[in-house]
């Protein structure tokens, strides 16, 4: 940054900072005038903190690619101000217009200090440390000795003790009155390396973000049951906007068994709760491949060529059947429930039949792993719950609607959702709404002759998350390189050291030794020792080349 | 030992601590009051010159008012150092009390207990180097009151992680947080007594015994040079790796996530603020003050205000409290829906 330049106060980019706006400028200097406030020491510090507001929004407000549920929630909740928000970008701050630019001026700026600043670094490499200032001991730090040694001797000397102490040195006999030293250029390196590492961040996650795509499954667990790659297996998919499928592996797996270790120990305080999930699959990097097992765990993806593959939740799917009023089977098959209680699995799900004659049939209800009666503080019984997430007891209780479950109609419902707008309940005679409670083989009739539900058994289903991030090791690689950067350009001290040593009128030696030190946060007292030390060993050696001679 | 006599050690190291920290304050009072109506000459100011007999002493109040409160002084370190050796054992017991055996870090109470650890331990290992000795009273009579907020307010039983949390990279992501958490509490401790400090003028009282402003503010920004680096480390290596591992992206601009980045970002404009005319000083540290909100918020805040958080601490009744809500019949893509529901495994921090 500043490394020519021997007074930390005034930084270039303050000087930039003083220069008015003068109203005539030309389209040349008007150009010329905006680069250099946008390239300013201080635009960067404005910047940064816009960027630290501008996040704020994204983490109060819901954003859609989050959590885009919730945002239809907030939506329906805030009709007045969501035209709003939307017109503000306020559902995905991360996204919006507003948001890149901020980043995007900050990153000119960043390049357009950078680009400079390693011209001015690669020439200061090879420049010789700056000569003496003229009036050393003006200098904070500095102290002088007279010594009747004659000034060539000591400045060799000088030369030689400051190089040991792996100083650059600049000094030929005869040719000054003084030495000037300096150390510490990996300062500067490093709050380059730190700048320049920061646009690789940026570039790696950019690559990611273009390039990647994220896509979420839910399989049941079993042979019967498989993925292979491609768009249309997914359940979600989001695909980064220059993402090409062609990138997309051609491999292919199935859960071949799925494993929940649960706390059993009743001494322990999460008696009940799951401990380790291991899913075990049998996957094939192509087509025609050989089949390779692996234990996908949390924590544990599994990664084939450029894509991962995580298991990032379980769940039961009871298996289901629905007979219809003329006795043909119009639904079977295992059905996701969503657990709505992470502990016991307590899960709920709905169960359509759009084709079941003579009438469309629903059903929606919970599902409890290990049924159990909740008691109140009374000892009486309340509602019914799930005590553990294991299937010890499963039991699935559903309530059954009839009419237009919504699925013939094309329209876009929830598999998980049953649109109750135009259906009936389907009541007991005695105005009771009818309820079924189905343990494994259990089978009830529904009222009226519309047909028959059977409980057959249960099947598991495993989420499973799959993403391509191209460019996640530029990224990283970059942040690594910005610590190391950092690192250098907070702890490494640059500092020169100047020794002038002059005859005086009285024929002695006037010796004077200055230091600077040119870091943020400079120690005067190791400054302090390195200059105590530099006049130690300046003063020591006299006795030592005496000795030498003798 | 078995968990239960490990858990009961961890409460007592907790109280002893208290206990000692307690006393370490009344020692610092002891020896600022002998202090408090001896006016303040100035000494040279630190940094001064090297030739010109720097370090010269403050002109002696008598004789034995000085050697008492020496020794009260020295008496408030000791005590704080065995405070911090009571503070140690009770993080060891949480660790050890754990079945498996673990990090003390699953939950905000012992997220605190460390985090109030590593305050103590920073000034004690830096203040005879830097002599910070005018530091204990604020450092001591701050973690007093934040663990008492802790053990009062925060306190949980010890339980196991939950298996997202079982993994290495966390645990050195959240150590990092911990320590620059730690780092940047004393840099913000320090740059309110800056700010103290060069609007007082009175030559009195503990303001007047700190050191000039400059020193305040090169300590303050030590602290935050050695927090940055770990905080870096912490939130945007280690974080998204394990954010990577756990949850398939390294990042989700989830609101913990979000609230890292703020804070990076202010201190980054901290640094730059140093290094810019007219933001040096005061402004600069106004900066460090908001990057300590912004810090104490995402670490506290973001539990209570948001519920999108993959982090919260939720509890199986506010999971199903929110899922209760995501099946209200609106017609949405049912991934969608799976993927909230399923982050309702959600980790514990
Ligand atoms: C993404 C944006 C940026 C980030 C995250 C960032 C971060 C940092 C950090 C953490 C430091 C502290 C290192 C130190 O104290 O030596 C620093 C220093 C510095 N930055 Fe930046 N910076 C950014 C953009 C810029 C821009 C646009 C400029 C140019 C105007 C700039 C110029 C400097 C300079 C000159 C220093 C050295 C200050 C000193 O002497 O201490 N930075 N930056």
């Amino acid at each position: 940054m500043t490394d020519l330049q021997p007074d930390l106060r005034q930084r270039p980019s303050d000087d930039r900072q003083a220069t008015p706006l003068p109203m005539d400028l030309t389209a040349r200097e008007l150009a010329r005038w905006s680069w250099r406030q946008l390239t300013s020491m201080r635009t960067a510090l404005v910047l940064l903190l816009l960027l630290a507001l501008a996040a704020i929004p994204g983490s109060v407000i819901p954003q859609e690619d989050i959590d885009s549920l919730k945002v239809s929630q907030w939506r329906d909740d805030h009709p007045r101000l969501a035209p709003i928000w939307d017109r503000l970008d306020l559902f995905s701050v991360y996204g919006s217009v507003w948001f890149s630019a901020i980043y995007i001026l900050l990153m000119i700026s960043l390049v357009g200090c950078i680009v400079p600043r390693l011209l001015v670094y690669a020439r200061a490499l090879r420049a010789k440390p700056p000569k003496a200032p003229r009036n050393l001991s003006r200098l904070p730090e500095s102290t002088s000795y007279e010594t009747d040694e004659a000034p060539e001797v000591v400045l060799a000397r000088a030369a030689a003790v400051i190089r040991k102490r792996r100083f650059r040195v600049d000094w030929t006999a005869g040719a000054s009155d003084s030495v000037a030293a300096e150390r510490g250029h990996l300062r500067e390196a490093g709050n380059l390396l730190f700048h320049l590492a920061v646009i690789v961040v940026l570039v790696g996650v950019a690559v990611g973000s273009l390039f990647g795509y994220k896509g979420g499954v839910i399989m049941f667990v079993g042979k019967d049951y498989g993925f292979s790659n491609n768009l249309t297996q997914y359940d979600d998919f989001a695909p980064g906007s220059l993402f090409d499928e062609s990138v997309m592996e051609p491999f292919s797996f199935t859960i071949d068994s799925f494993d929940v270790d649960w706390i059993t120990d009743p001494d322990s305080r999460r008696v009940g709760m799951a401990r380790k999930f291991v899913s075990h699959l049998d996957y094939r990097t192509e087509p025609g491949a050989a089949d390779q097992q692996y234990d996908l765990k949390v924590n544990h993806p599994l990664s084939i060529g450029g894509t991962d593959v995580f298991l990032i939740g379980h769940g039961y799917a009871p298996v289901i059947t629905i007979r219809d009023g003329d006795g043909n089977v119009a639904q079977s098959g295992p059905t996701v429930f969503l657990p709505t209680n992470a502990q016991t699995f307590e899960s709920f799900g709905v169960v359509k039949a759009p084709d079941a004659q003579p009438t469309q049939i629903g059903l929606e209800g919970t599902f409890y792993p290990t049924f159990a009666m909740g008691r109140d503080a009374d000892g009486r019984l309340t509602m019914p719950s799930s005590a553990f997430g294991n299937a010890l007891d499963p039991l699935v209780s559903l309530f059954a609607y009839t009419g237009d479950v919504g699925l013939d109609d094309g329209s876009s419902a929830s598999v998980y959702v049953l649109d109750k707008a135009k259906t009936t309940q389907v009541m007991k005679s005695d105005g009771q709404p009818f309820r079924m409670d189905l343990r494994p083989g259990d089978t009830v009739t529904l009222p009226d002759g519309l047909g028959s539900v059977t409980f057959e058994g249960l099947q598991r289903w495993n989420k499973i998350q799959i993403s391509r991030t191209p460019g996640k090791l530029v990224a990283l690689a970059g942040v690594v390189l910005a610590l190391l950067g950092l690192l250098g350009s907070l702890f490494v001290r640059p500092r020169r050291v100047w020794v002038r040593a002059r005859r005086q009128d009285d024929g002695s030696t006037l010796v004077e030794v200055a230091r600077l030190d040119r870091s943020s946060g400079g120690d005067p007292e190791t400054g302090r020792d390195e200059l105590a030390d530099i006049v130690a060993a300046l003063q020591q050696h006299p006795r030592e080349d005496r000795e030498a001679r003798a | 030992m078995n968990d239960a006599q490990w858990e009961t050690l961890s409460n007592q190291g907790v109280a002893a601590a208290g206990v000692v920290y307690f006393l370490a304050l009344l020692a610092y009072a002891v020896q600022w009051a002998a202090l408090r109506d001896a006016p303040v000459r100035q000494a040279v100011p630190v940094g001064a010159g090297v030739g010109a007999g720097a370090g010269a002493p403050a002109e002696a109040p008598a004789e034995d008012v000085s050697h008492r409160t020496e020794m009260a002084g020295r008496l408030g370190v000791l005590l704080t150092a065995v405070g911090a050796l009571a503070h140690f054992v009770a993080l060891l017991g949480r660790g050890m009390a754990a079945d498996p055996n673990r990090v003390p870090w699953g939950n905000m109470y012992e997220f605190t207990l460390s985090g109030t650890f590593v305050v103590v331990a920073l000034f004690l290992a830096t203040t005879r180097r830097w002599r910070l000795s005018w530091l204990g009273p604020i450092v001591v009579g701050f973690v007093l009151c934040v663990l008492l907020a802790d053990v009062l307010w925060l306190y949980e039983p010890v339980a196991p992680l939950t298996e997202a949390l079982e993994s290495y990279w966390l645990v050195i992501h959240v150590v990092a947080a911990i320590i620059a958490t730690g780092a940047f509490t004393l840099g913000a401790i320090t740059s309110v007594l800056y700010l103290l400090k060069a609007r007082s003028s009175k030559d009195t009282g503990y303001l007047a015994r700190l050191p000039e402003p400059a020193v305040l503010d090169r300590v303050s920004y030590r602290m935050h040079a050695f927090g940055f680096p770990i905080w870096t480390f912490g939130v945007l290596i280690t974080g998204p790796i394990w954010a990577h591992q756990a949850w398939s992206s390294y990042w989700n601009w989830d609101p913990k996530e979000v609230w890292a980045f703020i804070t990076w970002v202010v201190y980054a404009a901290y640094l730059h603020a140093r290094a810019t005319a007219g933001w040096r000083g005061r402004n600069a540290a106004y900066l460090a003050l908001v990057g300590a909100a912004a810090l104490w918020f995402n670490f506290i805040g973001i539990n209570f205000f948001s519920t999108t958080s993959q982090h919260s601490y939720a509890n199986g009744a506010e999971v199903e409290r929110s899922v209760v809500l995501r099946v209200a019949p609106t017609a949405v893509e049912p991934a969608q829906e799976v993927r909230v529901v399923v982050g309702a495994d959600h980790p514990r921090r």
